[in-house]
């Protein structure tokens, strides 16, 4: 059982305009085997909060704490938050020019791991990965998301998490840009790793429609770099409803 | 990150023979939709330094040639070749085939008397393979290249012995000719190689230059009917080396050449590998991998000359670059005359910028004269491994140093595999991870 705490977390980056906060004030837990669902509209901050999780060098955390069963995470490299557990299943997956699929998750699970993955299993789990996740064979002799569609690439993500097995999922808008047979494919394989009770799922998304595939056990509402109203899944039903213009007029 | 692009001919490419640009590029197309290239590469190749800061256009670019007013000339075809160093102006830089050189850092190659020593020559390998030093009155030199600027004919004019070495007719040579080119003096030296690989005979050539030299140097390269030839020429020159090597090879019926460059070491490396297909039915690969660090200038001038029917050439380059003044030139002309019916033939240059500071020149040509062809294409690409890449990366737990080695070693392993001699292919992939770990990334 894992503990991934977010504390007060006050978040802003630096743009030509000057330094312009964007989370203010964040506070979330989730726990081993809890789906915590962060729905709010464009601009909110969501993302943000995904990429600062990763430690993307873009964000500057100005206050607050992130800790993963105690420890802590903003003082962690990007890739010791990786080995730590964490994963992020990014909106926009880059394309890595000279490096194969089996390459980068051979080299991937191999650092995550601290050891080589034993060469059978490994192939076969990548395989069979593959397969459920209804990407095509010789994707595995590709450059990284070189040439993938959008789908490809968000089927390859949740590929990386099925086979990598992290303590936390983030999912950053995984659902976005999906038509609903990726959006089933790719929740799934979110529900397969998910159901193996070892793993917490943070669901970013601007809609609601991956809550019919992957249920929350929260939902959290995003505005304006806080979390304005919490609640359990029927809170997302309302969103799907009302939208998020009750909150925004309450913001102006 | 900007997306692929690709494309077949360029607007300028003088086109003779009554075809319109037009008329090629509808045709031509077909033979460079669909090639993989580099997602997140663009074409671009000739980029100012400190112009780009990664967030280049989406779409297509026309590939530009350069920014200095440079007047082309009417054909490749039409450069001068001569024996007679009086053919060849002074050296101003200003001209098409010098302009991306810094003539200062020549170190006098294009000025001064070539008279200091000649890099030391040891040939080792293949026993039967004929090597021999030969007085410059051997009538077999010269036969089959004949120099294409300043620097090469002032070498023509001015060594005094030359090695041969002779592969015989039907001859396969037992393992790879391993020739070692030893640098030990920084006069200006001029050196000529002759390798001949007479009729049917099958070999490998290397040519393994290292050490401390100003050098200028023809490599003549025969390959007869039938003849299987490859021929790797690897630089890993000291730091202060100025080399600069025509590598031209005329090439008979129904021959395999292969030429490959691997350019590590060297203040200033510039090579000018040709093809010059002579008879009908032979093939032609050429492959390159250059790795420039803060300072050095690595540069590649190439030329495929189809002038007879039914032959096929495949040019592929790879650069990385790192360093402040890491800079990379690629010259790809290929020249398709009208006598070339049948021509297959496809150019490919990709660059890594790996560094901000870095600056790597890229420029395709293709020069049609017949429509009667199978295939051309060239495709141009220069792309950095920006930080964006880098996240991904080690979002999946991999360390930063190992995620860039991951990234060049998978970026240049296609050229070094093309080796095929395992010995080497082994030093050359620990040299190009010694290049990462001294740029300290």
């Amino acid at each position: 059982m894992s503990t991934l705490e977010i504390k007060d977390l006050h978040v802003s980056i630096d743009t030509d305009q000057g330094n312009i906060p964007i989370l203010r004030g964040v506070t979330l837990t989730i726990n081993t085997g809890e789906t915590h669902a962060i729905m709010g509209p464009n601009g909110s901050g969501k993302s943000t909060l995904a990429s600062t999780i990763a430690g993307h060098p873009r964000y500057k955390v100005d206050s607050g704490s992130i800790t993963l069963d105690g420890e802590d995470v903003l003082s962690m490299s990007v890739d010791e938050r990786a080995r730590a557990g964490l994963f992020l299943a990014m909106q926009y997956p880059v394309e890595v020019p000279g490096v194969t699929m089996t390459n980068f998750l051979r080299t991937a699970k191999t650092a995550l791991d601290g050891e080589a993955p034993s060469l059978r299993h490994w192939t076969k789990d990548v395989k069979t990965a593959m397969s459920k996740l209804r990407i095509d064979a010789d994707f595995a002799q590709r450059n990284v998301n070189e040439g993938f569609s959008g789908g490809e690439k968000k089927r390859v993500e949740i590929l990386q998490l099925e086979l990598f097995r992290p303590k936390f999922a983030i999912l950053d808008e995984t659902d976005s840009g999906l038509d609903v047979d990726a959006l089933k494919v790719v929740s799934e394989g979110v529900n397969r790793e998910h159901s193996k009770g070892e793993m917490g799922t943070l669901l970013i998304t601007h809609y609601t429609r991956i809550l019919r595939y992957i249920k929350p056990d929260f939902v959290h509402v995003f505005i304006a770099g806080r979390i304005a109203e919490q609640g359990g899944p029927e809170l997302a039903d309302r969103l799907e409803e009302e939208g998020y213009d009750r909150f925004t007029t309450v913001e102006a | 990150m900007a997306e692929t692009t690709h494309t077949d001919i360029t607007p300028d490419t003088p086109l003779d023979g009554g075809i319109s640009a037009l008329d090629e590029k509808a045709r031509l197309g077909s033979a460079t939709v669909g090639r993989a290239s580099i997602d997140g590469f663009t074409e671009e190749g000739e980029r100012l330094p400190g112009g780009d800061d990664g967030t280049e256009q989406l779409g297509f670019k026309k590939h530009s040639h350069g920014n200095a007013p440079v007047i082309p000339e009417a054909s490749r075809g039409e450069r001068r070749r001569s024996f007679d160093l009086a053919d060849f102006p002074p050296l101003t830089g200003q001209e098409e085939d010098w302009r991306f050189t810094p003539l200062k850092r020549l170190r006098g190659l294009h000025t001064d008397d070539l008279t200091g020593p000649a890099p030391a020559i040891e040939v080792t390998g293949a026993g039967n393979v004929t090597v021999e030093t030969v007085g410059r009155g051997d009538a077999r030199l010269g036969k089959g290249a004949t120099p294409e600027d300043r620097v090469s004919a002032a070498a023509w004019n001015a060594f005094s012995e030359a090695t041969v070495i002779t592969i015989p007719r039907e001859t396969v040579a037992e393992g790879e000719v391993m020739v070692s080119i030893t640098g030990r003096s920084a006069e200006p030296a001029a050196q000529y190689i002759l390798i001949r690989a007479e009729q049917f005979s099958r070999a490998v050539v290397v040519l393994d230059h290292g050490g401390s030299v100003a050098l200028a140097q023809n490599v003549e390269i025969v390959v007869e009917d039938g003849a299987e030839l490859t021929v790797v020429s690897v630089q890993e020159w000291d730091d202060d080396a100025v080399h600069v090597s025509s590598q031209q090879a005329k090439i008979g019926r129904d021959a395999r050449y292969k030429h490959v460059v691997v350019s590590l070491g060297g203040d200033l490396v510039r090579l000018t590998p040709s093809s010059i297909f002579s008879a009908p039915g032979a093939e032609v690969e050429m492959y390159g991998l250059y790795f420039a660090d803060a300072g050095q200038h690595l540069e590649q001038r190439l030329l495929v000359d189809h002038a007879t029917p039914n032959c096929t050439s495949r040019v592929t380059y790879k650069g990385a670059l790192q360093g402040q003044d890491a800079h990379t030139v690629w010259v790809g002309d290929v020249l398709i005359r009208k006598a070339a019916e049948g021509t297959d033939t496809y150019e490919t240059n990709r660059n890594l910028l790996l560094t901000d500071g870095a600056r790597s020149d890229s420029v395709p040509n293709l020069e049609i004269e017949t429509g009667l062809i199978e295939g051309a294409g060239h495709a141009s690409a220069t792309g950095r491994f920006d930080d964006e890449h880098l996240f991904y990366l080690m979002a999946r737990g991999i360390p930063e140093k190992a995620a860039r080695r991951l990234v060049v070693r998978g970026f240049l392993t296609e050229v070094i595999q093309q080796i095929r001699v395992p010995a080497l292919e082994e030093r050359l992939s620990e040299s190009v991870e010694r290049e990462l770990a001294a740029g300290n990334l």
